[in-house]
């Protein structure tokens, strides 16, 4: 048994596991801590100063985030010197950030804004001692603004866990700034894209680089229709930018507002997630069958690709061909929606609607296409939504446009770790076991980092294995180096948890995260979506049948590979 | 800024590579092998740093961030003319900074950095105890105090005509 340490914290007493913070034992105690540089799963530092409490025992005030707690420990975090030195930590954070507030990516949800506002904290009281510095926006995914960067390095310590390191501090003193090596842009470093470095930020020092004003363009153009499609996980996060808890699917309010900012299309890009899994599952089959290099590793995340292509060049040849679904879907829309339709391809802009940062590095890819016009995160949708002036909440609920409104459960699924995985065993097991195969692989959900199992598939034994997080994946890939892990097939999604938890999702605050497990409860709402869904096989949905039916013939045709595979190369870091 | 072009040699890099060899599995290896490297090479190119961060399968933002942290390691090559200007409290009341303007304008590069030419490098310093002749330059090793900005241009004739 644990050993239990009794203290109070603001006179209330409770008894927590030793070598709790006084942190954790002040959410037991139901007493609210501010927080500016912790955050939970990625930093752990005590170095903003905004935590600081009263402890007995202590000579100073300590920071509550790190300081473990004491028996008999007398805990005050709501004394006129708590207060005062919290006033001036943010005071002294505002005296060198850039205080455009009003026009900020962040603003009204800004943790530092939140904080000043509680603290009372003037925001001129040491006056505004700091040069501007240059915005960097040369990658296709991430903007920083060091001007309004804190050094709380939240950013830093995500991307060390995703084990790349592009931006460090640099510099000593008043000289510090956070970036990466010399005065390189982010776009020449080994960054994936994964932005999440922007999910972790505090404030609106890291934001993604908008297509917001090409989309409005695009929409009043009359020599242009367009068309939206969004991605599995949006549905799950979307409400969130409105207030809505997390874990709440608003894709009726999706679709409804989507189609009212202006004459556009709004399909679901599970069909594509589905399409993914015939294509894939056959690449497995022929892999399998001819010798080729397995295990077989997932190719929908471009964060992952990308990541592959610095770090584990030697590994390419066991990526998947398929182009991730974002890719398919313009690949698509552009070929055979435009023929079936009589659009000139030139006429119709697409645009991907994506809980993702590193989808807008994918669209700039020459080798890709260039079939996609524009790609939204979910924040940028949001923005776009309270531009138009709708009112979210309150929207009745639309249906997708046919012919790609309905998909499978299976690629509803796409958007949580394990989901790819899974959806693609569902096809396995119902093409090779038959009637009564089980639908639900639950040893590949959740969020561990991660997910081992082995199947017996008709008379086959695959071995799966599925990692979530950069660090997870490095973990995977250096024991099948080794040799001590062997598998048949490896999904890896960049970011922790999957899609949902991208690096285009919804800002959510530190004492948000720090108290649920936001990932599980975004994928939950695509769990549910899954159960309640008619289809739960992507070989089920109707439009995949039609596109195999009536443009590609068979999975892994000659044209499939045209339009829906792709290959990779080495890229260096520097 | 002064663009300085990388001159390692083949044993340079040897002599590095066996440097990090020895390192290359302790904890806090990088401070070790960032002094042999800046010994070697005399400053700390990117092109080592580059290496070193491969080699130690660390990013190269962290070696950089460390490189840049301790005023001790220089980004910057050396020159033939090593010059330093005293920024202490004494030399700096007496206008040192002006005299650090004064060389910066004259070489036309930046305090830290080195002449593409490689003949000199500015750097401060910190008090050289000759606070009576303050403010003080040392090209050198040779002590030049009582200075005023319009002493500079002549001071370096002497060194460029060298």
């Amino acid at each position: 048994m644990e050993k239990l340490i009794n203290l109070k914290i603001n006179g209330v007493q409770v008894s927590v596991p030793e070598g709790s913070t006084i942190l954790q034992a002040a959410k037991l105690a139901n007493v609210r801590i501010p927080t500016l540089c912790y955050l939970k799963d990625v930093q752990c530092v005590g170095s903003c100063r905004l935590c600081l409490v009263e402890a007995t025992g202590a000579r100073g005030l300590v920071a509550a985030c790190v300081y473990p707690v004491s028996e008999g420990m007398e805990v005050r975090t709501n004394t006129p010197r708590v207060r005062k030195s919290r006033k001036t930590t943010i005071e002294l954070i505002l005296s060198t950030h850039k205080k455009k507030c009003l026009s900020c990516v962040r603003s009204m949800n800004c943790e530092l804004q939140k904080l000043a506002l509680e603290y009372n904290a003037e925001e001129d009281r040491f006056g505004t001692d700091h040069d501007l510095k240059p915005i960097d926006d040369l990658s296709a995914s991430v903007v920083r603004d060091n001007s309004k960067c804190i050094m709380c390095t939240r950013c830093v310590a995500a991307c060390e866990k995703q084990t790349i390191g592009a931006i460090g501090p640099k510099n000593r003193g008043y000289a510090k700034v956070i970036g990466s090596p010399y005065d390189v842009s982010l776009a020449f470093t080994p960054c994936v894209n994964c932005g999440q470095c922007v999910v972790a930020c505090p404030v609106g020092a890291l934001y993604e680089k908008s297509a917001v004003a090409d989309v409005w363009g695009a929409i009043v153009d009359p020599d242009k229709q367009v068309v939206f499609y969004t991605a599995p996980s949006v549905r799950a996060t979307l409400g969130e930018a409105f207030g809505l808890p997390a874990g709440t699917n608003v894709e009726g309010k999706m679709v409804t507002a989507i189609k009212q900012l202006g004459d556009v299309k709004c399909f679901n890009m599970d069909i594509t997630a589905d399409l993914t899994i015939m294509e894939e599952a056959n690449e497995l089959l022929d892999r399998l069958n001819t010798g080729k290099p397995t295990p077989m590793f997932t190719s929908c995340c471009p964060g992952w690709v990308k990541f592959a292509e610095h770090y584990y060049p030697e590994i390419l040849p066991n990526i998947s061909t398929c182009k991730s679904p974002q890719e398919m879907f313009s690949a698509l829309l552009k070929t055979y929606y435009c023929e079936k339709n009589g659009i000139d391809p030139k006429n119709l802009y697409v645009v991907s609607v994506i809980p993702c940062t590193a989808k807008k590095f994918e669209i700039t890819h020459e080798e890709l296409g260039g079939y996609t016009d524009a790609a939204l995160t979910t924040r940028e949708l949001a923005k776009m939504i309270k531009e138009a002036g709708i009112d979210f909440a309150n929207l009745a609920d639309g249906e997708f446009d046919a012919p790609f409104g309905t998909a499978s459960g299976a690629g509803a699924i796409f958007g949580a770790t394990g989901g790819v995985m899974e959806a693609a065993l569902r096809t396995a097991a119902m093409k090779l076991g038959g009637k009564g195969a089980p639908l639900e692989f639950k040893e590949v959900r959740g969020t561990a980092g991660v997910k081992e199992a082995e199947y017996t598939v008709g008379k086959t034994t695959v071995k799966v294995a599925v990692a979530s997080g950069l660090g997870n994946a490095r973990k995977v890939l250096e024991d099948i180096k080794s040799g001590e892990k062997n598998y048949t097939f490896v999904e890896i999604m960049a970011c922790p948890g999957g899609c949902i938890n991208g690096g285009g999702q919804p800002y959510v605050h530190d004492e948000v995260r720090n108290n649920i497990d936001l990932k599980a409860v975004r994928a939950q709402a695509l769990y549910d979506y899954d159960k309640d869904s008619k289809l739960r096989c992507s070989h089920d949905t109707p439009a995949v049948e039609v596109l195999y039916k009536e443009f590609f013939g068979t999975p892994n045709s000659h044209k499939a590979h045209e339009l829906l595979h792709t290959s990779y190369a080495k890229r260096e870091k520097y | 800024m002064a663009q300085n072009v990388f001159e390692g040699t083949k044993e340079q890099m040897s002599e590095l590579l066996s440097c990090i060899e020895e390192h290359r599995d302790e904890a806090g290896a990088l401070m070790p092998v960032l002094h042999a490297a800046q010994d070697i090479y005399g400053y700390l190119p990117a092109e080592v740093q580059t290496v070193i961060a491969e080699e130690l399968n660390i990013p190269l933002a962290e070696v950089y961030g460390v490189a840049t942290f301790y005023s001790q390691f220089s980004l910057n090559p050396k020159g033939k003319h090593k010059i330093s200007i005293c920024l202490g409290t004494a030399c700096y009341v007496k206008g040192s900074d002006k005299i650090l303007e004064a060389v910066e304008h004259e070489l036309r590069i930046k305090c830290g950095e080195c002449t593409p030419d490689k003949k000199f490098s500015i750097e401060s310093c910190r008090c050289v105890g000759a606070c009576g002749l303050a403010p003080v330059m040392i090209i050198d090793g040779e002590v030049y105090g009582r200075l005023s900005p319009a002493d500079v241009k002549g001071i370096l004739d002497k060194y460029i005509q060298d």
